[in-house]
């Protein structure tokens, strides 16, 4: 009689282990029911390969620290069911693409952050902590456009999937912009014109080709290009203005 | 090798649109020799004229209508998410321009024909 762990269905997962020169590694995973990919790299890293790297906090979607190329994609892999993505039993797992790589999965987010500072992602307060709080309507159409973008939780795979960002290394991207749209609508912000010049110099908005991959692949159904676009309409009414 | 990441609506629309660009200012050249042609007599348009008769000829002209209009529809949707306000059905915006692109070249026949 065959063992049952001989009859147990098995993933062949090919996972990217070093850095920039690294190479594809194989590895027999079982299959489990509702397994995510994050299940099977932590398979692989607790009975296969202790030294291997990898990112992951919350493992319910909130952190946007387990993102990965997943069979070519980026994607969330804690919210990323095998059933939904093994083609014929095989999962290849590579870092997140247009990131420098550090070990095997984990990439260095740095430039991502540091383009959220390029776009003038940080709030600039009109009001000091002793003032009473300004009122905003949560109706009017600006709030309504910044709420649209607001729920980004910098896991970086609109980083990854954009065109832009891996032909342009000063384009500042769709997550840094989409934050930077939901600033230019925010009626506390005291800085809009700074943040106007901030994304329309090079590598800002006017460099989006609009392919709509952010859209395309957010995993919180974020629309970037969306926001770039407003961007765009925004500056450039800012400039016929003479503002910019 | 195609990228999985790219295998979508949009960006396959932003290919054609790209493609469809580079195949038309390939052709624009020759369009403005022909015209030329008549500047310098009748007879020369006339003869690129009889040529243009030509079965072979005429598909490539299928060809251009169909690349004209291609672009045309690709361009007016990059035009409409970049200056309207959003649209979540862009997919079937691109499907309704590929459409119109096909019933452009379906005319192009019944009228050359």
């Amino acid at each position: 009689m065959q063992d049952t762990a001989d009859r147990e269905e098995m993933l062949t997962v090919e996972i990217w282990r070093g850095r920039e020169d690294g190479a594809l590694q194989t590895y027999r995973v079982p299959r489990r029911e509702s397994q995510t990919v994050l299940d099977v790299v932590t398979w692989v890293q607790r009975n296969e390969e202790p030294a291997l790297a990898y990112r992951f906090a919350c493992r319910v979607g909130m952190c946007g620290s387990c993102a990965m190329q997943v069979n070519g994609k980026p994607r969330w892999t804690c919210r990323t069911h095998v059933s939904r993505v093994a083609e014929n039993g095989l999962l290849r797992i590579e870092p997140l693409a247009n990131l420098p790589r550090i070990k095997d999965l984990a990439t260095d987010m740095a430039p991502f952050f540091e383009k959220w500072q390029g776009a003038r992602g940080r709030h600039e307060p009109t009001r000091t902590r002793h003032e009473p709080m300004a009122p905003v309507s949560s109706e009017s159409p600006a709030r309504k456009a910044a709420n649209a973008g607001i729920e980004c939780i910098n896991c970086a795979v609109c980083y990854a999937a954009c065109d832009v960002v891996g032909w342009d290394e000063n384009y500042l991207g769709p997550a840094a912009l989409n934050r930077a749209w939901t600033l230019a609508n925010d009626e506390r912000d005291a800085d809009k014109a700074g943040l106007l010049q901030a994304v329309s110099q090079g590598g800002g908005c006017h460099s989006c080709h609009s392919h709509g991959s952010c859209v395309e692949h957010c995993p919180v159904g974020l629309n970037p290009t969306a926001g770039i676009a407003g961007l765009k309409r925004m500056t450039l009414a800012a400039l016929m203005k003479g503002e910019l | 090798m195609m990228r999985a990441s790219r295998n979508y609506p949009g960006w396959w629309a932003a290919l054609g649109h790209r493609l469809s660009g580079l195949a038309l200012a390939l052709f624009l050249p020759v369009h403005f020799l022909v015209l030329g042609l008549a500047l310098d007599s009748d007879a020369a348009l006339d003869s690129v004229i009889a040529w243009t008769d030509q079965p072979l000829v005429k598909v490539a002209e299928w060809g251009l209508v169909m690349l004209l209009t291609l672009h045309l529809g690709f361009g007016v949707r990059v035009l409409a998410l970049e200056f309207l306000p959003w649209r979540d059905p862009l997919k079937t915006l691109i499907s309704l321009g590929a459409g119109a692109s096909v019933l452009a070249g379906l005319l192009f026949w019944i009228v050359a024909l």
